[in-house]
């Protein structure tokens, strides 16, 4: 009856967060699709051309992975953040609170809304990527379960902030000052094996460059790190956000007086 | 039979120290419609906080229909449907959608939650409305939207924190029709409201809240038979000579308006017999406020008193 009960709200959130970004897809699907199109041009087609091999590949078979993996990050951590917010803020984030959805149900029902739109838009990214280069697939169960992984990782996170936030300007700080600079230091356009020993260690400490070159490991079978590595941090970062937005759901931490 | 309702020395002290309910104790019976009144800030809303768990509590117990928050939390909910103060749906959202979606959250399977929405649509006159957004609707409509979406789970339990605040007069009556029909089919009704005349008009029983204590918690019409004094508007006929009288306490407002303090004790026939003896004619007559709001304001005055002491 009470797993019943549960499955029907779980399927309402995920209803409910689909439907949001859809409803929107002019601010939510279109500008991932815009951008990426830009890196394609720019960094692809004009620069890529003139830089030559990376890992073994041309250059824009070796960015399409990591591209894919930023849109999917930042999409799933944005989607999130803003639609909890919004609740929060709109306060029918009690429409939840006040029936009774155990508090797992609320994190997973979020945490799938921010995968959905995080895969969506990483899927839309993807197809654009075969109008610049044919996309090769080294493994395919990889591809999934990382793409699922750290979309599951960052919307954990953008849940988080969320709780957390308490303005809209309070949503964007972690994006601006903290995902994109690890994105762009996370292998997404350069391989780590060509920074000096010292950075290479440094940069192993973003979590990213695990995400990113898993990803780029089941599309072209090369990778900086070792695969069962990169499942590792990204099972122990899940586990732990996980652990941290139940604690601040279940607390009621922004949530209840 | 279970009570709907039972808080105990249920207390809360916000961060900052504030301490909102001090050991508050009330009991809701079962298929009642029941009245919390009290001055803002009195504690109204923290308590239906704490009963509906968006205020966690600092100590003492509250059971809905006999299960405690502390221990069946879930089940406690599922009983309940609230209709907050302020608006807290999604105003981008449609009328259908909101409804539906908060029907999933108790459970509900999709195709039984648009039956009802549509049942509850039709019958809070929102039917035509169902696929606007919710921003687009009146205050009005958006306080029947709040109904309709606690219903959406029958629940047996519907708390309303001012439900007609802002309503016009002819929408605040039918919301009462709506409100006593749901009450006859069984489903408890506990209702905080600064209109007096709701409470003394739809309620059987009511407490009175005042600086997080309950300062009088009984059936209405005990609660008015304590009403010591009533005060009348006399209109009389212009250019009259000027009232006297013996035995009352009043005060003449104009020369042709007198109000006059008459206590259980006294008959208002012996204020007409002077007034006569006078050749003062009276045009008309009628109560000066609400007898809830007379009784209301002396009984939180004396709450206040105490806390002094």
């Amino acid at each position: 009856m009470s797993s019943t009960r549960n499955m029907v709200a779980l399927k309402s959130i995920l209803h409910k967060e689909t439907h949001r970004f859809m409803r929107i897809w002019v601010q939510t699907l279109v500008p991932p699709a815009i951008t990426i199109s830009l890196y394609f041009v720019i960094f692809g087609s004009l620069i890529g051309s003139r830089i030559g091999q990376m890992g073994g590949f041309d250059y824009m078979s070796f960015i399409v992975p990591g591209l894919i993996m930023m849109s999917v990050i930042t999409n799933s951590y944005s989607n999130v953040a803003s639609s909890f917010f919004s609740a929060k803020w709109q306060r029918n984030v009690e429409e939840m609170l006040v029936a009774p959805v155990p508090n797992w149900v609320i994190v997973a029902g979020y945490v799938g809304g921010g995968m959905a739109r995080g895969i969506l838009v990483g899927l839309i990214v993807t197809i654009i990527a075969m109008f610049f280069t044919q996309i090769q697939i080294h493994n395919v169960w990889v591809i999934i379960a990382t793409v699922a992984l750290t979309s599951a990782t960052f919307a954990l996170g953008g849940l988080i902030n969320a709780v957390f936030a308490g303005s809209f300007d309070d949503i964007s700080i972690i994006p601006t000052f903290v995902l994109t600079p690890l994105t762009y230091l996370g292998g997404v356009f350069y391989s780590i094996s060509l920074l000096p020993d010292f950075w290479q260690g440094v940069s192993k400490i973003n979590p990213i460059v695990y995400m990113v070159n898993a990803f780029r490991y089941g599309f072209l079978g090369i990778s900086d790190v070792s695969l069962p590595v990169a499942f590792g941090v990204l099972g122990a970062f899940i586990i732990g956000l996980y652990a941290v937005a139940m604690y601040l759901i279940t607390k009621g931490i922004g949530l209840r007086s | 039979m279970t009570k709907a309702l039972e808080i105990s020395d249920l207390k809360k002290t916000y961060k900052g120290g504030f301490q909102a309910l001090k050991g508050i104790d009330l009991s809701v019976e079962n298929g009642d419609f029941f009245a919390l009144l009290g001055p803002n800030g009195a504690g109204k809303s923290t308590t239906i906080g704490v009963i509906t768990s968006l205020v966690n509590k600092s100590a003492g117990s509250v059971k809905v229909f006999g299960y405690d928050i502390d221990q069946a939390l879930e089940t406690a909910k599922s009983h309940i449907g609230l209709v907050p103060q302020e608006f807290n749906f999604n105003q981008f959202e449609s009328l259908t959608k909101i409804l539906v979606n908060q029907a999933g959250y108790y459970g509900v399977d999709r195709e039984t939650a648009h039956q009802r929405a549509e049942k509850y649509l039709k019958q809070l006159d929102l039917w035509e409305k169902r696929d606007n957004a919710a921003r687009m609707l009146s205050g009005g409509m958006k306080r029947r939207l709040m109904i309709a979406r606690a219903l959406m789970h029958e629940p047996q339990m519907l708390i309303l924190d001012e439900p007609t605040a802002g309503v016009d007069i002819e929408l605040r009556r039918s919301m009462w029709d709506f409100l006593r029909e749901l009450n006859k089919q069984g489903i408890t009704i506990i209702l905080t409201t600064h209109y007096l005349e709701e409470a003394e008009m739809l309620c059987r029983n009511i407490a009175i809240i005042d600086s997080g204590v309950i300062v009088e918690n009984t059936d209405m019409k005990s609660l008015l038979a304590k009403l010591d004094l009533e005060t009348f508007i006399l209109d009389l006929k212009p250019n009259s000579n000027t009232p006297v009288l013996n035995g009352f306490c009043y005060r003449v407002i104009d020369d042709h308006t007198v109000e006059v303090d008459v206590k259980k004790s006294q008959r208002i026939n012996d204020v007409f017999a002077q007034l006569s003896e006078q050749n003062i004619d009276v045009i008309s007559m009628r109560n000066k406020s609400n007898r809830l709001e007379e009784l209301f304001v002396s009984l939180v005055g004396t709450g206040e008193k105490a806390e002094e002491v």
